[in-house]
């Protein structure tokens, strides 16, 4: 992960240009990780794409029939899924950044010596299964917890309610939970890229920006956050990419109202066997991410991100 | 009010702080309750019982025994494949250099949902029946384009004069390689060594679609087990992975801090 933030921010690696020409050697380098990536990876999701245009059923095979009926299918049935899973994603994106840009600040200008101490322990959670750790969040928003009764005598469950968050004075199993759990498992995603970018911010901006009479919001604004600009995109890409196909949050925090696409397309491939449809709807996964992705990457101008 | 506006940033960073840690502490802190029933939700009262047999719980260590053997198996694969690729990515000019790159990005990009899926159509497709190898197929491709990256980015940094000072001072190329270059890399080679490692020891998705219905990974067993009711062991394993990673890293650092006096005292002396 810290790879990818590094990869995906560029830092660190000063691009140093590709100095040979090395005749076989950089194929015979390349080769097994080559054939890996194209056999297990090129080849699946030609495959993932045959599957989904074949008819037939589990007990007697299917045939290849160019279905290509079967997207129109997959939609028609399971868009209200395909929707919630973008919309959590993006909500989950949105409050990632939000707690996560204050966060990285605090420890890239504000944290002293415990900076390194800071930066592990936004880590070192992942060292911890996060199966367990989401099993965690059902323990903390218990309907007899602190945190439980907490938001219900300061009204937060009201408003939470009022906004349709939650569905009753109960925080598990709601949109609410959810979408924390989503918030919490992604936000070192969005914090690592974030700190990154602003460790290397020349704090003399903020003097110079108070010399030229900004006030606090306009130096954020006009000055901090376009510099910050590529944590801020790679930290969005990170954390919506995974978020949207997730479904252990909707799964163990949520309900029936909740289930994200990710969950549909495991019980259609390893509980109703209906292939086509789940190989479909995977497809369609895949294809609205980077259809998605590439018009974010664009409108923000980093192309040379990826 | 001037106080608070100054070190709001400071406060609300220490809020979020607390959320990152939470969790962790509700681990660490359940696994020593002993609860009434199956599923481990409320804290009834103190017990040490799961600290002292965590094999108690049926299934558990097999299972953590065959995810640590994936893991390090996929790690030990992807790392030797990764850093031969990274090596020709980051230091010569080929044709198709472009769109290589671009292939071992986009496996860091798809979802998981996808790459599981889409392989298990490939295994269906060819009839290769689920199991430790499909496991460890999945692992290792998820893990490869992590150990590429980490270790290009430190390939890419490196300073082509020591290679050529080494040849200078009569270093064969395989000499100047071993003895200069490799050293030089292998801190990125150990990250993304533990990167691979971490990620294939952590992954439930695209493993739940490729392990079949008899080979159980440690995640697998904590998924199951949540549907059943929540062994404490499980919260055992979690704070021993958790504090044994801090351990690690404070101990690293700790190193780092002596090896740094020492060389400074050489310098001095």
């Amino acid at each position: 992960m810290a790879a990818l933030t590094q990869a995906a921010v560029g830092a660190e690696a000063p691009v140093s240009r590709p100095r040979r020409r090395g005749g076989l050697v950089p194929l015979v380098l390349l080769a097994p990780a080559l054939l890996w990536l194209v056999v297990f990876f090129v080849v699946p999701t030609i495959s993932l794409a045959s599957q989904s245009l074949q008819t037939g059923d589990i007990d007697n095979g299917f045939t290849l029939t160019w279905n290509f009926a079967v997207y129109a299918e997959a939609m028609a049935r399971y868009w209200p899924q395909f929707l919630r899973s973008m919309v959590y994603a993006a909500s989950a994106t949105l409050g990632t950044l939000v707690l996560g840009y204050p966060l990285a600040w605090f420890i890239a200008h504000r944290s002293g010596r415990w900076k390194n101490v800071l930066l592990v322990l936004v880590v070192a959670p992942f060292f911890t299964n996060f199966l367990i750790r989401t099993l965690a969040w059902q323990i903390i928003l218990t309907d007899n917890g602190p945190v439980t009764g907490f938001f219900r005598a300061t009204g937060l469950t009201a408003v939470l309610q009022a906004m349709g968050l939650t569905d009753n004075d109960s925080l598990l199993g709601s949109q609410f939970a959810v979408i924390c759990g989503l918030v919490y498992n992604f936000l070192p995603f969005m914090v690592l890229p974030l700190y990154t970018i602003l460790e290397r911010l020349d704090v003399r901006l903020l003097d110079a920006a108070g010399d030229l009479y900004a006030n606090g919001w306009q130096t954020f604004w006009r000055v901090i956050w376009p510099l910050s600009l590529p944590g801020v995109v790679s930290g969005t890409l990170l954390t919506f990419i995974p978020a949207a196909g997730d479904y252990i949050n909707s799964r163990l925090l949520g309900n029936t109202q909740t289930v994200m696409i990710g969950q549909v397309i495991d019980a259609q491939f390893l509980r109703v066997l209906d292939y086509p449809i789940a190989a479909a709807l995977s497809f369609i996964l895949m294809a609205a991410i980077i259809v998605l992705v590439a018009g974010y990457v664009r409108a923000a101008g980093t192309e040379e991100l990826v | 009010m001037a106080w608070l506006r100054r070190n709001l940033v400071v406060i609300v960073g220490l809020l979020v702080m607390a959320y990152i840690l939470m969790p962790n502490l509700v681990v660490t802190m359940f696994s020593f309750n002993k609860p009434n029933g199956r599923y481990n939700y409320e804290w009834t009262q103190f017990s040490l019982d799961a600290w002292l047999n965590p094999c108690a719980s049926a299934g558990l260590c097999e299972s953590l025994g065959l995810s640590l053997w994936v893991a390090v198996v996929a790690a030990l694969v992807s790392t030797v494949m990764g850093t031969m690729a990274a090596f020709a990515l980051g230091r010569y000019r080929f044709r198709g250099r472009a769109a290589t790159n671009l292939l071992v990005f986009f496996p860091m990009a798809t979802p998981e949902v996808v790459m599981g899926s889409s392989l298990l159509t490939l295994f269906i497709a060819m009839g290769i029946p689920s199991g430790q190898v499909t496991i460890l197929i999945a692992h290792i491709l998820f893990t490869v384009s992590f150990v590429v990256t980490t270790v290009k980015a430190r390939v890419a940094s490196l300073d082509p004069a020591l290679e050529q000072a080494a040849a200078d001072l009569y270093a064969t190329p395989s000499q100047a390689f071993w003895k200069v270059t490799f050293p030089l890399v292998a801190p990125g080679i150990a990250a993304g060594a533990l990167l691979a490692f971490a990620l294939s020891f952590d992954d439930y998705i695209v493993t739940n679609f490729n392990a079949g219905a008899t080979t159980v990974t440690f995640p697998m067993f904590v998924w199951g087990a949540a549907q059943r009711g929540t062994p404490v062991q499980i919260n055992v394993v979690g704070t021993v992975m958790f504090f044994g990673a801090l351990a690690i890293v404070g101990f690293g650092q700790l190193i780092g801090a002596r090896l740094r006096i020492g060389s400074r005292r050489k310098e001095a002396l």
